[in-house]
């Protein structure tokens, strides 16, 4: 084989999904850009405040979720892959022990730094002869773990707090002159860099904050300049005037709030850029993994859970509710008959009995899946599919009454005078009519199924332990509260990031149901 | 009113049948027993004597629909249909894999359930409503756009952290209540203090703001004006018409949920150790003990049933346009 790549692209099929959905989102976008309606109620959207800084914090969440969607397998160093035959690297062992389960891709240690350990972690299906064909990772890490790799390798052995230069617990310690001491030891990479953290930490924080200040405030001069020239091209008027709008709040979209809110992302990621490679900014969790990193992690599951369940399950809805509203007779029925069967199981047992059996089919099958993450990948679309199921009788019912109501106004009634065909009217008539309806029951569901996600993490029905998400990180974290001293940062962080996704959803939501529903 | 409610019982059984095959189905088709015992087992212990065995043990070793083997009537009633799935009509749930009854676990855990759920249940209605016809009072204010904002944010935690912040707060830091724990009798009380206020203000931020919705689109309707031209204060406005009049679509989602209320809350009682159907529900979960997560869903959707029924009679009572026929 001629010069393998140095990574072997991996599609998992929620990263596949969500690029459908934001393909779908680009085409609905030059959509509405003909519709002069439509762009009409995205204006209004536009023009709220909140719903523009509300929908900044969303896209840039998007980003870490895309940026972490993309899945690819590293290559591995010819020489490692012939070892992986042999015992499994220490590292890995030990740290599949501290998880108490099967490791998945993500806790294992990094492929550059022990790549041996790596591939022995997850379920040995790398090749055990050294051949000279490339040999890639059984590892799948994501364009967002290439961006973060120092964040990812700087493990220490268990918990620091936030910004600490030692361990969280004492350790037997031999000085050199070889006398036994119990204290707390340094660890291995936060403040690592300083001599003496106790009197330098401060100090050099400042330093670093001042430095990261700067850096965003031109980053956001940047985005300020370029945003004002987009808005002045074509707008007849003078760049400084258009900049004062801007500023002062003046335009008809409501780009200051946006321009704020975005200035204060920059503060925190500038900040967070300057601060990580040096400290553990959110402190590590009782294996050693920075927060900072699983929270971002974190973002991924959380924004395939709350899309794609409503992506999933919205042809049913809709191809059932209009088919209900308008074909009624015995249609109606039986659609009736079914989500009024699925209404009646309380939904958390129904997703409780549908994710154990979805488990046991999993367990079952080893064969399908390659590596790891393919199988967790399995059961968090699975979940996406039990949500949708579960959760498709909410917009079927509100489509079947709207369908109802339009089924009888005099268009309708005139397209069937004149003999159109019934898919036809369906297409024509009534779908572009209940769309609001759907965007709404998006954007509206988004928040939910988000905190949904948690609440399953923590009761065990909800996404593979090895996933990084918030619920599984609330359920790692619930115990450490007892400890002494506390270990409050993993809560937090899930607390803080979940609480600024959700947030923004439903302040979004909200401003987009004001503007798409006709009877505000 | 009798013939309905007699013809919705009626229309209740379909939908019971529908409920029991759609479990039936993802229990036992998706996976057949062989699976289940052998993910139970553990794979590497499930030889085929220990299958077997699991399967003889809760009466997995029969065949799914028709019994061959079997004379008579015993044809159709000695298989895993009958007995897992349509005994459940009388009320018979069998034996989970402790060995213990699960009816009888049922009727000692409901009571334990309710006096948490009740309680809360209650609360929450009054609190939430009572917040809503606040802001609806002072509509149009500051008080009212920040108590929307309130109810925003509040709505936007998770209800795992008002929980865990609670327990921390109120249990470990000012040790004001035990952490968690159940006792039987009036010594439950200080058991349940924490949990039913937590669920209440876990729940306040998007019921308020729900509530908040309905008064506001009564308020704006023509009788209201006309109360107000009659000289009425906004007080009696409020009290005496915008509130009787929401009634009908407060009930449609408020009574609805009042037979669940035996089932419990997951969360809160597994998190506050009260021995109630909702941890039971949850052990069985973690336990993978399919039966009893299998009669939880049929009482479930029992319960919502009732409710459904419950509805449409509460309405009436709400509303004497309203008539059952």
């Amino acid at each position: 084989m001629s010069a393998p790549m140095s990574f072997q692209p991996v599609l998992l099929w929620t990263d596949a999904l969500l690029f459908v959905l934001i393909v779908l989102g680009l085409l609905a976008g030059l959509h509405v850009r003909n519709q002069p309606p439509l762009r009409e109620a995205w204006r209004k959207v536009g023009k709220r405040p909140t719903g523009m800084a509300a929908a900044t914090l969303l896209l840039a969440f998007l980003l870490v979720g895309v940026l972490d969607s993309l899945h690819y397998r590293p290559l591995l160093p010819a020489v490692a892959a012939a070892a992986v035959g042999g015992g499994a690297g220490p590292e890995a062992a030990g740290r599949a022990a501290d998880e108490g389960g099967a490791p998945g891709s993500e806790a294992t240690p990094p492929a550059s730094a022990s790549a041996a350990g790596a591939a022995a972690g997850s379920a040995g299906t790398a090749p055990t002869e050294g051949s000279s064909a490339a040999v890639y990772s059984t590892e799948v890490l994501s364009a967002l773990d290439a961006l973060l790799a120092s964040l990812r390798a700087q493990t220490e052995k268990t918990y620091s707090a936030p910004f600490a230069w030692t361990l969280y617990q004492r350790e037997a310690m031999e000085l050199p002159d070889g006398r036994q001491v119990r204290d707390y030891p340094r660890l291995a990479h936060g403040a690592a860099h300083l001599e003496a953290p106790g009197e330098a930490r401060a100090a050099d924080v400042a330093a670093r904050l001042l430095q990261a200040a700067g850096q965003a405030l031109l980053w956001w001069w940047g985005a300020f300049v370029l945003l004002t020239t987009l808005v002045w091209r074509g707008s007849g008027l003078g760049w400084g005037e258009v900049a004062g709008a801007m500023l002062s709040g003046r335009t008809v979209l409501a780009w200051r709030a946006a321009l704020i809110t975005l200035g204060v992302l920059m503060l925190i990621v500038a900040a967070c850029l300057q601060l990580a490679p040096y400290y553990h900014v959110l402190g590590t969790d009782k294996v050693g993994q920075d927060v900072l990193y699983l929270a971002l992690k974190s973002v991924r599951t959380a924004l395939v859970i709350g899309t794609l369940t409503t992506l999933v399950m919205m042809p049913f809805a809709v191809a059932l509710g209009i088919a209900a509203g308008y074909l009624g007779g015995w249609v109606d029925d039986a659609v009736q008959y079914m989500y009024t069967v699925l209404n009646a199981i309380p939904g958390v047992l129904l997703i409780a009995a549908a994710v154990l059996m979805m488990q046991v089919v999993i367990d079952t099958n080893p064969q399908w899946f390659d590596t790891a993450a393919e199988r967790s990948d399995a059961r968090l679309l699975a979940l996406c599919f039990i949500l949708g199921i579960t959760s498709w009788t909410g917009l079927a019912r509100l489509l079947r009454g709207e369908t109802l109501k339009l089924r009888e106004l005099e268009y309708v009634q005139a397209a069937r005078a004149f003999g159109v065909k019934t898919p036809a009217i369906l297409r024509r008539h009534i779908l572009p009519n209940l769309m609001h309806i759907v965007m709404i029951a998006l954007v509206m569901d988004f928040s939910g199924l988000v905190l949904a996600e948690a609440v399953l993490s923590y009761v065990g029905i909800g996404v593979d332990p090895t996933t990084i998400s918030f619920g599984t990180m609330i359920n790692m974290a619930r115990a450490e509260l007892a400890r002494e001293p506390m270990v409050w940062w993993s809560l937090a962080a899930a607390f803080v990031f979940m609480f600024v996704l959700v947030l923004a959803a439903n302040l979004f939501a909200d401003v987009v149901r004001d503007a798409f529903d006709p009877r505000r | 009113m009798l013939a309905y409610l007699v013809r919705r019982v009626l229309y209740a059984i379909p939908i019971l049948i529908g409920v029991n095959l759609l479990t039936f189905v993802l229990f036992f088709v998706v996976n057949s027993p062989d699976d289940m015992a052998r993910m139970q087992i553990g794979v590497k212990r499930a030889t085929p004597e220990a299958i077997e065995r699991w399967k003889v043990e809760r009466g997995y070793d029969k065949p799914m629909f028709i019994n061959d083997a079997a004379e008579g009537s015993a044809r159709f009633t000695d298989t895993v249909f009958f007995d897992k799935s349509l005994r459940m009509f009388a009320l018979e749930f069998g034996r989970a894999d402790d060995g213990r009854d699960i009816g009888q676990e049922i009727r000692d855990r409901m009571g334990p359930s309710l006096a948490i759920a009740l309680p809360t249940f209650v609360l929450s209605l009054f609190a939430s409503i009572s917040f809503a016809l606040l802001l609806v009072f002072f509509r149009a204010t500051a008080l009212d756009f920040w108590g929307v904002v309130l109810c925003v944010a509040m709505m936007s935690i998770s209800s795992l952290f008002y929980i865990i912040g609670g327990q921390w707060l109120v249990s470990k830091l000012w040790a004001l209540v035990p952490i968690s724990g159940y006792a039987p009798g009036l010594d439950a009380a200080r058991f349940l203090v924490l949990p039913v206020l937590i669920s209440v203000l876990a729940g306040i931020g998007s019921s308020a703001r729900w509530y908040r919705t309905i008064f506001l689109e009564e308020i704006s309707k023509d009788y209201v004006r006309t109360a107000r031209a009659k000289g009425l204060s906004e007080l009696a406005v409020l009290f005496r018409h915008v509130l009787r009049n929401a009634l009908i679509p407060i009930l449609t989602g408020v009574v609805v949920v009042i037979p669940l209320l035996f089932m419990g809350s997951l969360l809160v009682e597994s998190f506050f150790a009260i021995p109630g159907l909702g941890s039971y529900t949850i052990d069985a979960i973690n336990a993978q003990d399919f039966a009893v997560v299998r009669a939880m869903v049929f009482i479930g959707s029992v319960l919502y049933i009732i409710g459904l029924i419950l509805t449409d009679i509460s309405y009436t009572l709400a509303d004497p346009r309203v008539r059952l026929e």
